[in-house]
């Protein structure tokens, strides 16, 4: 397996160079240096000179990509794209343009970020796992029937109508959390209270529909029928048989979004005052920050790759048949 | 017979369980119901409920602290409070008067010519080579407690030379246990002066200084060759190397030398920009491994202003302390007639500040910030366009009030002209709307006279900002040297006085003018084509589309088509930098009190195209109006200047190279608790003067905020009740595969 791992992750290099370059193209098919200098200097009474002095104080002032002027292997080396991306092999982010630590402020953002989004994973997992058994173990009732139709109903409902129906009924009109805002320690709990309900609910009916469909499948399978020749009671078929054997699918779901939880939730972030990475990476594309921009496409792909790595190790666990060559 | 018995116990168990869950109901809803008094909802520690702090909220975070690079008014409104250049505004007296802050008065101002003779007065312009502005700080102002002035017992810096080992352990700024103080000297605002021209900071302002402070220019070009001859990241002692246009004259005074005559400098020095910074602090942050934690100047700063910053993180929250060390400024015992009766001066002559603490916390929508002020967890709110009719009413008057929901709540309104304008300028290097012959200007000046009757800023105003501005006659915004009100302010070119009211023209008169133009009926009389003018916009978002619409739609009433040509604001800038585009929308906010601020935006050799730093973005350039900006842009206030402004501004409708948009007004909202509250839209340094009944605040906090507890219960009931009939089929289902078994 130690090979396995050692041979995806040099997979991986050539996958981040080019996610870096693509980035970078991107980038700068929009905003010119020029642009960025002036985005940071603001509009009034910034002259030419400044716009210079900035662009060389910030390492802007080369070439993009191939630099003419220079000899040999520097043609490529002194260039904006060499310099500010092999820093980042070695997680080395720099500074943002406007001067603060990138690390720095990645890891301070990280947590609140965490804060959300790991309760509403693992509880979401629970929740909606519960719920499909639920309906799997009443299929061709009412119960199944009316969870159905319920599920569509949520799953129609756009997420942003839960946050602000949320924050009306439960902040604004019985008064029981804050609205939003965030604390830190145990003081965390009260704010966190209502994103994380909102996160679970809003995801309750296009997730406990995949699992009841992953689960009805495996219901169709022979061991099933004869677990239940055998006369083991439905509980003990779906809880000791079903969910174990229908595991895989669901860790190829679940387990590749584990690390990405990092990154965070743009609109769940904004409304409730998380001070996390969700919306860091598009007040960078506004502002123009590259440094950012880059670092966070970086981290984002990175992550994937691990979440990838992460769920064939998982299906390794799960399942003894499989084994990573 | 054993799975008989078993029925009756099963039944008897099922009976239990729903009268034991039935009792958890009650008992759990009674519990409910009875509990209650304390607040839920509160953001805020309960232990600070009735405490002395200021809350407010903000929606983008600062980018930058240090007042040589601060510019945006979200930053201005942290550093105004912690830094204390020389001068500020009076708080309560229009228009706005500046009045000294650390100095005994306001500078002294001696002129002198090529030679070096004083001139007694500044009146002669030509022979003044060099203004000296003399500035005396008083003694005893002491800087806020930081770890820069910390010393040892031995007298040397105590956090000046940070082992490695040291700067690990160290994660902000709070982490340094030993901060000391020291007095204000005048060398912190030399200091402080020569930063704008260092070679890694990026001040907005140094290319406009640079022009006026003698030797400026030249001493960027020193730094940064002696920058470069440093390690990187080495710390540059600004103090070794003196700048010509400052003077230390003693420890509290010291001297600027300006080039020429600059009268709107005096306006510089109310400004962050010339706040003092001690050279401790620079020297402090520059050590390596602080800038790695974000422990730099530009996050921590350090002045010796009414409040210090605490806490600062600008994801969250950011919190302002009085400065202990604050003292000797005092509420004005004198303002406005209506101050004493809007109660005012009922603080005149108290120390400053009131408030003890100002909590900032980051609130990026609209829609939580609005409930939390209506929650009265926020002390103050502006209006969003969402919760406009909700908040403000007009009166019977056209007066704006608040609603009879938020009177209720002790909420009043307070409104401002902004020193602001928005405007849709020409481009006056356009053939079609500028003209390039004189007989092709002439017409194209009808042109931008018809079209600034036809485009209703009435109706814009109304519509899309609800009636918060007021349609400009000219460049120069309410409460700025220059403005005129009623009919002596009147553009007559647009407008005419009518029964006492300022009223458009028709657009019979705007299409009369058209026709003079050479566009009758909006038909190019040279080509027969129809006339179509193109817009030059910035990506707009979908609520935009109104707008664009609507402006299509006001062109159209003379018969001109309108083609908006939309696209992102780094390729609008390159238009516009270029002179390619026709009819731009643009802004300016006022940096000062003067109308030179604003005149200058159409003095020719600050034309955008070709001159990339210039704020003229139409292009316009007429030798007599430039005439009369070089004279008046040096003058002192006088009935004199206020005679060449009114020519000016003549000049200006006449040529039309802006339809003239309007001057935004603010609005804002303010609990009865929140007192001494007068929108000064010029000076940011206000929160000294603020102060909070907080025993009235906590007393509403609690009224308002109850929880309401039933909908928990009722929930629980609801999903016991729906949850019971499938556990009832369960057991059944159970029960069923407990007989087939015992069958079989």
């Amino acid at each position: 397996m130690l090979n396995y791992i050692i041979r995806r992750i040099c997979y991986a290099i050539p996958i981040l160079i080019g996610v870096n370059l693509i980035t970078f193209v991107l980038f700068f098919m929009v905003n010119t240096p020029d642009d960025m200098a002036r985005m940071h200097l603001g509009v009034k009474y910034v002259t030419d000179d400044a716009i210079e002095k900035w662009k060389q104080d910030r390492g802007y002032d080369k070439p993009l990509i191939y630099n003419q002027t220079a000899e040999g292997l520097s043609k490529l080396t002194k260039t904006i794209f060499f310099e500010k991306s092999v820093a980042m092999f070695v997680f080395d982010f720099g500074q943002a343009d406007d001067g603060r630590n990138i690390a720095h402020e990645i890891k301070s953002r990280m947590i609140p970020s965490l804060a959300i989004a790991l309760p509403v994973f693992l509880l979401g997992i629970w929740v909606y796992i519960t719920l499909a058994l639920m309906m799997v173990f009443f299929r061709m009732t009412y119960i199944d029937f009316w969870g159905v139709v319920l599920c569509i109903a949520l799953m129609s409902i756009s997420s942003l109508f839960y946050i602000i129906g949320g924050q009306f009924l439960i902040s604004k009109v019985w008064h029981l959390v804050p609205i939003s805002g965030y604390g830190t320690g145990l003081d965390a709990g009260k704010f966190l209270l209502l994103p994380v309900m909102i996160g679970v609910i809003s995801s309750i009916g296009a997730n406990t529909r995949w699992y009841r469909t992953i689960f009805l499948e495996e219901m169709n399978k022979e061991y099933v029928r004869t677990a239940r020749a055998k006369g083991l009671p439905e509980s003990t078929v779906l809880f000791k048989h079903v969910l174990k054997n229908a595991l895989i699918p669901i860790l190829t779901g679940a387990i590749v979004t584990i690390p990405l939880l990092f990154l965070g939730s743009l609109i769940t972030e904004s409304f409730f005052g998380i001070p996390g990475l969700g919306s860091y990476t598009i007040e960078a594309i506004n502002s123009q920050d590259f440094a950012i921009v880059r670092a966070m496409v970086f981290i984002g792909s990175f992550l994937y790759i691990i979440g990838l790595i992460l769920t064939d190790i998982s299906y390794t666990l799960v399942d003894p048949r499989i084994r990573l060559m | 017979m054993e799975k008989e018995i078993k029925k009756p116990q099963d039944r008897c168990t099922e009976a239990d369980n729903s009268k034991i869950i039935w009792l958890w109901i009650v008992v759990a809803v009674g519990l409910l119901s009875a509990c209650g008094q304390p607040i839920w909802n509160s953001p805020y520690p309960s232990e600070d409920a009735s405490k002395n702090i200021l809350y407010n909220a903000f929606a983008e975070r600062p980018k930058h602290l240090d007042p040589v690079q601060s510019y945006s008014s979200n930053e201005i409104l942290l550093t105004a409070q912690i830094y204390q250049p020389p001068l500020q505004y009076h708080y309560l007296k229009r228009p706005f008067t500046l009045i000294p802050q650390t100095t005994h008065e306001i500078p002294l101002i001696r002129y002198i010519d090529e030679i070096g003779n004083e001139l007694h007065t500044g009146e002669d312009v030509a022979s003044i080579a060099y203004s000296i502005y003399e500035i005396s700080i008083k003694p005893g102002i002491r800087y806020q407690p930081h770890p820069a002035f910390a010393k040892t017992d031995q007298g040397n810096f105590r956090y000046h030379a940070l082992t490695q080992k040291e700067t690990e352990s160290i994660f902000k700024l709070s982490d340094f246990m030993v901060l000391e103080s020291r007095e204000l000297l005048a060398e912190d605002y030399a200091y402080q002066i020569k930063r704008l021209a260092h070679p890694k900071l990026h001040s907005p302002i140094f290319g406009l200084m640079s022009e006026y402070i003698v030797g400026l220019k030249e001493y960027a070009e020193t730094l940064r060759k002696i920058a470069d001859t440093l390690p990187k990241g080495a710390h540059l002692d600004l103090r070794d190397f003196p700048l010509e246009g400052v003077e230390i004259v003693d420890a509290f005074t010291y001297r600027i030398k300006i080039k020429g005559k600059y009268p709107q400098f005096i306006y510089w020095l109310a400004m962050p920009f010339f706040a003092p910074i001690p050279w401790e602090a620079e020297q402090f942050y520059s050590q390596p491994g602080l800038a790695e934690k974000n422990i730099t100047l530009d996050w921590y700063p350090v002045g010796t202003g009414a409040y210090m910053l605490i806490e600062n993180d600008p994801n969250r929250i950011m919190v302002l302390e009085r400065n202990p060390y604050f003292q000797g400024e005092y509420y004005p015992t004198d303002g406005m007639p209506e101050d004493e009766e809007n109660g005012l001066l009922s603080d005149a002559g108290k120390p400053l500040p009131f408030i003890d603490k100002v909590i900032f916390s980051r609130e990026k929508e609209n829609i939580p910030r609005w409930n939390k002020f209506l929650q009265g967890y926020y002390d103050a709110s502006g209006i969003g366009s969402d919760s406009f009719d909700q908040a403000v009413q007009l009166t019977s008057h056209g007066e704006a009030t608040v609603t009879e929901e938020m009177q209720q709540q002790g909420i009043r309104l307070e409104t401002a002209v902004a020193a602001s304008t928005y405007y849709m300028g020409f481009n006056m290097l356009d053939p079609v709307v500028g003209g390039r012959t004189d007989q092709e200007k002439a017409s194209a000046r009808k042109l931008r006279q018809a079209i600034s009757i036809a485009v209703d800023y009435e109706e814009y105003v109304s519509i899309f900002a609800n009636g918060r501005g007021i349609p400009a006659q000219g460049p120069i915004p309410p409460g700025i040297m220059g403005y005129r009100e009623g009919k002596e302010g009147m553009n007559r070119i647009i407008h005419q006085w009518i029964d006492g009211h300022i009223k458009r023209r028709s657009v019979e008169e705007a299409k009369k003018l058209l026709a003079e133009a050479g566009y009758p009926d909006g038909i190019d009389i040279k080509t027969g084509a129809p006339l179509v003018l193109y817009f030059d916009a910035t990506s707009r978002n979908a609520d935009d589309k109104s707008v664009l619409d609507w402006m299509r739609k006001q062109f159209k009433k003379i018969n001109i088509q309108l083609v908006v040509r939309s696209t992102d604001y780094n390729r609008f800038q390159d238009k516009m930098r270029k002179g390619n585009a026709q009819i731009f929308e643009w802004g300016w906010n006022a940096d000062y009190p003067d109308p030179e601020n604003f005149l200058f935006l159409l003095y020719g050799p600050q034309s955008k195209a070709g001159n990339h730093s210039g704020n003229n973005a139409a292009n316009y350039d007429n030798p007599e109006y430039n005439q009369l900006f070089e004279r008046m842009e040096k003058m002192d206030n006088s009935s004199e200047r206020q005679a060449i402004i009114d020519q000016m501004v003549e000049i200006l409708r006449y040529d039309a190279p802006w339809l003239w948009g309007y001057h935004p007004k603010d609005y804002a909202l303010y609990h009865e608790w929140y007192k001494n509250v007068k929108p000064n839209k010029m000076s940011y340094n206000n929160m000294k003067y603020l102060r909070i009944n907080a025993e009235l605040r906590e007393h509403k906090q609690s009224e308002w905020n109850q929880p309401v507890l039933w909908p928990m219960g009722l929930t629980i009931i609801i999903l016991i009740l729906s949850l019971l009939p499938g556990f009832i089929t369960y057991r059944q289902k159970e029960r069923k595969t407990e007989i087939k078994q015992l069958m079989g």
